[in-house]
């Protein structure tokens, strides 16, 4: 009996082809070399157009926003075209003026394209503030649980209380008329979500066996938290974070159109823009159109990343 | 009445299902994966047979792809399949509906998931009464009802009224099998209709069914992991292997004399109650044994009793009780709390393995967390060396953590799926500061030749190995510190046969080795018999008989114990050869 042992499991031999219904893990990996759970998920990203198609609409706004200075035909807020500007007339498209001017004389494609960088650091600035702020909140939440937990999660019901635009208000009033406050006010308001997930996600995988057997192994409960509970815990956090991007640069743009963003009425940001289109909108409604569409393609580009992101992190959802 | 009615269409020679050179693809992220081919069989009205293999041997392909119900991703690529004679690939799938429920009934593998848990029993059952045109309104209910009586549930009248969660799980299977038998089909596949439940109720289940369809004269085609089922079961046995048929005949000829190589190994890993405590350590032993205490081992186990007066147990579990406080019910109140172990005692005695063997619910779980320290017990204690542990005390417990090891049932929770196979094995050294970097890497590859993973398999992430090979990292893993005692809890039970006999080999050659001592948590009583010396029985948390293993399965004294022996299928069968 015992002469089975050595030949009949062949540690050598891949895992044999599985079958459906069977556990989604014992999926066919053929031989490759390592799979972490990052790398298989960006394996299979790879595969799906609504992750390219994502992919390329982030790529081409991260690179107009880095390249804008020699991108744009004019500098950022520069008003070249402000002696053509009527009270009852804006130029429209030209050769010189590629999209046209806008009400103060600024050309409007050098404006869109100084708004991408603004637009795209408070949405990434501001999604990590809520990244981080909602990790720290719910890390405390998830890893002592009791006492402190309540806390932490009473702390966040509170805030989840207050409407996230009332709330985005009030820290910009206090926090005064620029960026950074805007910043701050969309920062804030994520980090409940944030908190909130990570909390579940860590409670969840705190019950898992080889937690235990981490802690069987008289690991600190400091370590096993931090080297085991949080690293698979972070998945659903990254994907909402991509998915924040998106509502960031929307919420941006709603928080300049609500005139909290300070700065001059020509600062290049597509939220403002959309402010001074406002008042044209009779006798010029492209003005709106454009940046409208630039933060709309945005959020798509960044939603759309997030969700093949979910996706392909999902166990459900393989073997697509 | 369904002979009669196959009869009268086909005639007497033609079977009701013949399947030719079945051929069955999936698309899959790696390509495409064939994963059956080559599979031809027959059956005949109103016979049963089984289709036996382990996880990923295709069984369940066979089955779904004959119902017509195979995945989005999968396809039949090639062979014939025919039902009375009529072709079934390439029906259209209103053909294949109209077929299914009607002719072909389906018992699917899992009770807990295959019920709708929002719409009551009877709305269940009636819905498939009327949707498959056998009965509608009243009379659909009034034959829902006896339909449940007939599967052996009582107060059927009441019961319609209930929800699938007010069931136990053996009222959920036969609640499926009366809805896979409300049309009286003609071929009726059980996909592993017993795997998630209890040995006595698996039998309970299994005798129901039975009845039920010789009653119908109902085909059925078992789908089951477990030879011992299947040969009591079935007239005829296909054995699977990798997408193919290896072999196939009646039961007992196939077993008594297996022709093909997979299914001799697969008869000679199946654990029986025939068989013997696994003799590694026996015939290594007699050479090898320093102390006292392994002579003894070598011989029957008799000599358990002699043993504790010769040497002092290494622990002890001393009237162990585990109350879980009750779930809250709405502001104020509570559910009454729930006694999980009680008055639990025995013990454990260097390089011997002590079993605990129960049913779901039984407690034998939540008696390892205790001695694991993972769970503070309500009352009792356990000591190691006649002296209490003080988890509360770090240096207490960290020492504690280095004796006692624990492996878990079920290998692909119990790894963490973003560690490489070494990292995990490394990380106990690393956490108890043993040695440096270099002296740390060859430990692990120590350990991995230990329980015979080669060094390549290093790099690798759970999620790329078999189930067989993550239990040897976890094994692995537990090893690492030199424990005195590893915990098993059901460490095998989520193994296929033939892994599960490798396991055990591997846990009984490294216990001769390293003078390991096991307490071995098991639902499955032939598994225990291979490998334990001392066998304790828990219902209901408390140990009902404790004893040498060789007293408790030859002479059992307490009902409960006769009643969990006389369950295991395929008792009676010379399966162990």
């Amino acid at each position: 009996m015992t002469d089975i042992l050595p030949a009949a499991e062949n540690p050598h031999e891949p895992t044999p082809p599985v079958e459906p219904g069977g556990s989604p893990a014992d999926a066919p990996r053929g031989t490759d070399d390592s799979a972490s759970l990052w790398r298989q998920a960006f394996r299979r990203m790879r595969r799906n157009p609504i992750a390219i198609i994502g992919a390329v609409i982030v790529l081409v706004f991260v690179l107009v926003a880095l390249l804008a200075p020699w991108l744009a035909p004019y500098p950022a807020g520069a008003t070249p075209g402000r002696d053509l500007i009527r009270p009852t007339e804006i130029p429209g498209p030209s050769a010189e003026y590629p999209l046209g001017l806008d009400r103060f004389g600024s050309d409007v494609l050098s404006q869109l394209i100084w708004g991408a960088r603004s637009s795209l650091v408070i949405g990434v600035v501001s999604t990590l503030l809520g990244l981080f702020g909602g990790v720290a909140v719910g890390l405390l939440a998830g890893a002592f649980g009791g006492g402190v937990d309540t806390l932490a999660m009473r702390f966040v019901d509170l805030m989840l209380a207050i409407p996230s635009l009332l709330l985005a208000v009030s820290i910009a009033a206090i926090a005064g008329q620029n960026n950074s406050a805007i910043i701050i006010a969309i920062g804030v308001v994520q980090i409940p979500i944030f908190a909130r997930l990570l909390r579940g996600s860590m409670l969840q995988q705190r019950n898992s066996d080889y937690v235990l057997a981490a802690r069987s192994l008289g690991l600190t409960r400091g370590t096993v938290t931090m080297s085991h509970v949080l690293p698979n815990s972070l998945g659903p956090v990254i994907v909402q974070a991509t998915l924040v991007l998106a509502t960031a640069v929307i919420e941006a743009a709603a928080l300049s159109f609500l005139g909290l963003g300070g700065g001059r009425p020509t600062d290049a940001e597509w939220g403002r823009m959309l402010t001074g289109a406002q008042a044209e909108l009779s006798i010029a409604p492209r003005l709106a159109l454009y940046p409208g569409l630039c933060i709309s393609l945005t959020a798509l580009g960044f939603t759309l990343l997030g969700e093949s992101l979910r996706e392909a992190l999902d166990p459900r959802m393989r073997r697509r | 009445m369904g002979e009669q009615r196959s009869d009268a269409v086909v005639g007497d020679t033609a079977p009701l299902l013949q399947v030719r050179d079945l051929e069955v693809t999936f698309t899959t992220d790696a390509g495409g994966v064939v994963a059956v081919k080559g599979v031809s069989f027959d059956v005949e009205p109103g016979q049963t047979i089984a289709i036996v293999g382990e996880s990923g041997s295709g069984k369940t392909t066979v089955a779904t792809a004959v119902l017509g119900l195979l995945p989005d991703n999968g396809k039949i690529t090639g062979g014939s399949v025919r039902l009375s004679g009529q072709e079934l690939v390439g029906a259209s799938s209103r053909r294949l509906q109209s077929l299914r429920g009607r002719v072909l009934g389906l018992v699917p593998q899992d009770p807990m998931t295959n019920l709708n848990p929002t719409s009551t029993i009877g709305r269940q059952l009636v819905e498939t009464l009327e949707d498959t045109g056998t009965a509608s309104g009243a009379e659909a209910r009034t034959r829902a009802s006896e339909l449940l009586t007939e599967a052996g549930i009582s107060d059927a009248d009441e019961r319609m009224r209930a929800y699938p969660h007010q069931f136990s799980g053996g009222m959920r299977q036969r609640t499926l099998i009366a809805i896979g038998l409300s049309a009286s089909p003609e071929l009726l596949v059980a996909d592993e209709p017993t795997s998630a439940l209890d040995v006595t109720v698996q039998k309970v289940v299994l005798d129901r069914m039975e009845q039920l369809t010789a009653v119908r004269g109902t085909a059925v085609m078992l789908i089951t992991h477990d030879l011992g089922l299947a040969a009591e079961r079935a007239s005829d046995l296909l054995v699977m292997y990798r997408g193919e048929l290896v072999e196939s005949g009646p039961a007992l000829e196939l077993l008594t004399n297996p022709q093909h190589e997979y299914t001799k190994r697969l008869l000679a890993a199946a654990p029986s109650l025939a068989s013997r405590r696994i003799q590694i350590a026996k015939e290594a032993g007699v050479e090898d044994a320093v102390e006292g205490g392994d002579l003894l081992a070598v011989s029957d186990g008799r000599e358990d009793d002699v043993t504790a007066d010769a040497e002092a147990p290494l622990i002890q579990a001393r009237n162990l009780r585990m109350v879980f406080p009750g779930a809250r019910r709405g502001l104020f109140g509570h559910e009454p709390d729930v006694v999980a172990v009680d008055d639990v005692s025995f013990d454990m005695h260097r390089g011997r393995t002590v079993a605990i063997v129960g049913e779901s619910g039984s407690g034998k779980s939540t008696v390892a967390r205790m001695l694991l320290h993972l769970l503070e017990p309500t009352s009792g204690e356990v000591l190691m060396e006649g002296r209490p542990v003080d988890a509360r005390k770090q240096a207490d417990e960290i020492a504690f953590r280095r004796r006692v090891q624990p492996v878990f049932q079920d290998p692909y929770s119990s790894l963490d799926p973003l560690y490489t196979v070494f990292r995990t094995v490394e990380e106990p050294l690393r956490a108890h500061d043993t040695g440096g970097k270099g002296a740390r890497a060859d430990r692990v590859y120590e350990l991995l030749d230990q329980v015979a993973l080669p060094a390549s398999m290093a790099r690798r992430y759970p999620a790329e190995l078999s189930g067989g090979q993550r239990q040897r990292v976890a094994i692995a893993r537990a090893l690492a510190l030199q424990p005195d005692v590893v915990i098993c809890d059901e460490a095998v039970s989520a193994l296929d046969v033939i892994v599960q006999s490798q396991i055990l080999h591997l846990l009984a050659d490294l216990q001769e080795r390293l003078q390991l001592t096991y307490l071995f948590i098991s639902h499955d009583l032939a598994v225990v018999r291979q490998i334990a010396d001392h066998t304790c029985v828990m219902e209901n948390g408390r140990i009902v008989e404790q004893g040498a293993t060789d007293d408790v399965f030859d002479n059992p004294q307490e009902e409960y114990t006769q009643r969990l022996l006389a369950a295991i299928p395929g008792r009676d069968l010379e399966l162990a050869l």
